[in-house]
């Protein structure tokens, strides 16, 4: 850094421009075994980046009060130039964005990317998971559709039936008796302001917790152990400029895939832009079937799991300690895990069965999540959410006892 | 990155569903390229429909300019309220007035396919039928007891559900239909100003009027698609050999 002259080396003698850049990018050491799965993180990155960016753009032309809502989206969508695709890559984006997330998740499952020392890395992915949703949750509310008014309405009733304070706590947070425009200007604030920074926040402590401990890889293996002459780990990579060009060809056909929804199937089939809600909310009139947007369906799913009443405790309690379970139980899995190995590379056979079969069982319950709770439905949803909870409930024994294959000392490629 | 095409392509047709519930709906050929269909559509629409249905997030330059229609014939033959060719196509017909005339407001129909789908509003528009316990004295297959009266009967003449013949196969040695007797079925008991296949025709341009309507980027959306997915395919190539150049060294 010292040898450095004129502009650089005045603005780093006032900022750490430089040595940020080398922390973080031209001196990080990533393991060089890096594999598809490793695509995800940089393409929430990028949805989040045009999450943002849409947005910003988005709340120049909406209006957020229920008299004017739903004619702002089609005056975006109508007469504000390139306002339908501002407005179509953000609506594309919120389900690109929990796809890759949910991608990602299952990345960390499979190479045990939350075990010790990145506990605080996956509570801080957790974290973001959860505030995501309720961003998903607050934004999906603004178009004023039916869909968005019903949907909402169903969603902040689960927390009505929260013993002793339910009733009062939906109420203090429709800030109405009923969901109605003050409902919606305060999802605005929340979902423009106060949960995008506090995301971006969670973001960077995500990273730099990641930062300060390297990186995990396909192999679980630590790649630190064994270093060159200069103190670079010998199966690392600088992360400039090796997975930039290597993230850049991921983005390009990640691009590709998500510019070919965007621009040929922006509605997804019902299931982006669902069609109900291009009905504007209506309080009298109740849609046949309500649904949840489907990055919500497994959850969903399992809130409705629970119908029988459990001593004292009813069903409708039931299902919301149910699914806030399902919620709660993912950031304690790094304590659960009680592998000597990470990757499930080196794991039993039963660890890698039940992971594929846990990941299946979530798809199944999230397109469970959009169907309604009856017949055939309901029971493969309860089947679903036993399934759910099992595989967490077994985890410790089964990591703790099962015959682990011996791990390489060195990255296999 | 194939799995993940793999996983979008699997989930897509997991998701279609339908909007109008179990009624049977024809299927309808959607030609947003066909202007002249477009057109005709339009113009049934403002004459027919206007009167009751306003489509208020549109503007009338807007579909005037779409269409390929010049601003004076639209002003002349397709604008009826006191308004400017610049102004969203709202309606004079009060919803307090209209609710107590035939029960419920005729809704907006800017987004109505985009809702129910072309072929519901094709359908339905060709399912009317005498009943005469209801107000207007029409019901209506697709959607029973609605409030709306036969506005088309003039061009589709008087349809009735009863028992007439429908083909039910294709004799293959003859090379006819196959025709049954069967209850419930709608027929023409009047002819109107058009013939049957005419009608239906008329009815498509509507609809496909409508679906151009609730989108009307649809097509200006896909043609910058092919564009878009055209530069991402061309990208990928420095791109790919970039990433090739920096990893050859890397084992």
């Amino acid at each position: 850094m010292s040898d450095k002259k004129g502009l650089m080396a005045w603005v780093d003698a006032r900022l750490p421009v430089t040595s940020t850049f080398e922390k973080h990018m031209s001196k990080y050491y990533a393991p060089k075994n890096f594999n598809f799965w490793y695509f995800f993180g940089v393409f929430a990155m990028l949805m989040l980046a045009n999450q943002i960016l849409t947005g910003v753009w988005l709340t120049m032309s909406y209006t957020p009060t229920a008299e004017g809502a739903f004619a702002s989206v089609e005056y975006i969508m109508r007469d504000v130039e390139m306002g339908w695709l501002i407005r179509y890559m953000h609506s594309t984006g919120a389900t690109f964005f929990f796809l890759v997330i949910y991608m990602h998740m299952f990345r960390g499952l499979m190479y045990g990317s939350y075990q010790k020392p990145r506990e605080l890395i996956w509570i801080f992915g957790m974290a973001i998971y959860l505030m995501l949703m309720a961003e998903a949750f607050m934004g999906y509310v603004l178009p004023w559709g039916q869909m968005s008014y019903w949907g909402a309405q169903v969603i902040l009733s689960i927390f009505g039936a929260l013993p002793v304070i339910g009733p009062d706590l939906v109420e203090w947070v429709r800030g109405d008796f009923l969901l109605s425009g003050i409902t919606l200007n305060r999802f605005f604030a929340l979902h423009v302001i106060a949960l995008p920074l506090v995301i971006v926040a969670l973001v960077i402590l995500h990273i730099l917790a990641l930062h300060e401990v390297g990186s995990n890889n396909p192999d679980g293996v630590d790649i630190k152990k064994y270093k060159d002459e200069n103190g670079a780990p010998l199966d690392g990579v600088p992360f400039h400029p090796y997975y930039t060009v290597h993230d850049l060809v991921g983005i390009v056909v990640f691009l590709f895939v998500f510019c070919f929804v965007l621009f040929f199937f922006p509605e997804g089939n019902g299931y982006m832009l669902e069609y109900a809600n291009f009905e504007e909310a209506n309080g009298l009139k109740t849609p046949e079937h309500i649904a949840p947007v489907w990055y919500f369906g497994a959850f969903y799913t399992i809130l409705r799991a629970i119908t029988f009443d459990i001593g004292p405790i009813s069903s409708q309690l039931g299902g919301v300690i149910a699914m806030g379970g399902a919620i709660a139980v993912l950031f304690v899995l790094p304590w659960l895990d009680r592998s000597p190995v990470r990757s499930w590379r080196y794991k039993g056979l039963i660890s890698r069965i039940n992971l594929i079969v846990f990941a299946l069982f979530f798809v199944m319950l999230t397109w469970l999540g959009t169907k309604p709770a009856s017949g055939l439905y309901q029971i493969m949803g309860q089947i679903g959410t036993l399934v759910y909870f099992l595989w967490f409930a077994t985890l410790p024994y089964i990591s703790a006892n099962e015959k682990t294959k011996p791990v390489p000392d060195r990255v296999t490629g | 990155m194939r799995n993940l095409i793999a996983i979008i392509f699997a989930i897509m047709p997991v998701f279609a569903f339908a909007a109008g519930g179990n009624v049977h709906l024809d299927k309808m050929y959607v030609d947003l390229h066909d202007e002249a269909s477009l057109q005709r559509g339009a113009k049934n629409f403002a004459n027919l429909c206007m009167g009751c249905h306003s489509t208020k997030f549109a503007r009338y330059n807007r579909v005037a300019r779409d269409l390929g229609i010049p601003e004076d014939l639209m002003q002349d033959n397709l604008m009826f309220a006191e308004t400017s060719i610049g102004s969203l196509m709202e309606i004079a017909m009060r919803p307090e007035d209209s609710k107590k005339w035939f029960g419920a407001s005729p809704p907006d129909l800017t987004l109505v396919t985009r809702v129910r789908g072309a072929d519901w509003v094709y359908t339905y528009l060709r399912s009317f039928y005498e009943d005469p316990s209801r107000p207007y004295g029409v019901n209506n297959t697709v959607f029973k007891d609605v409030g709306m009266p036969h506005v088309l009967e003039g061009l589709q003449g008087k349809q009735v559900k009863g028992i007439a013949p429908v083909v039910v196969g294709f004799d293959p040695l003859t090379g006819k239909d196959i025709f049954e007797e069967q209850d419930g079925v709608l027929f023409i008991e009047e002819k109107g100003q058009l013939s049957e296949k005419e009608f239906d025709v008329a009815v498509a341009d509507l609809t496909n009027f409508l679906v151009y309507m609730a989108e009307p980027v649809a097509l200006e959306r896909q043609r910058i698609g092919y564009w878009v997915l055209l530069f991402l395919l061309i990208l990928f190539v420095p791109v790919y050999y970039l990433n090739r150049e920096f990893w050859k060294d890397i084992h």
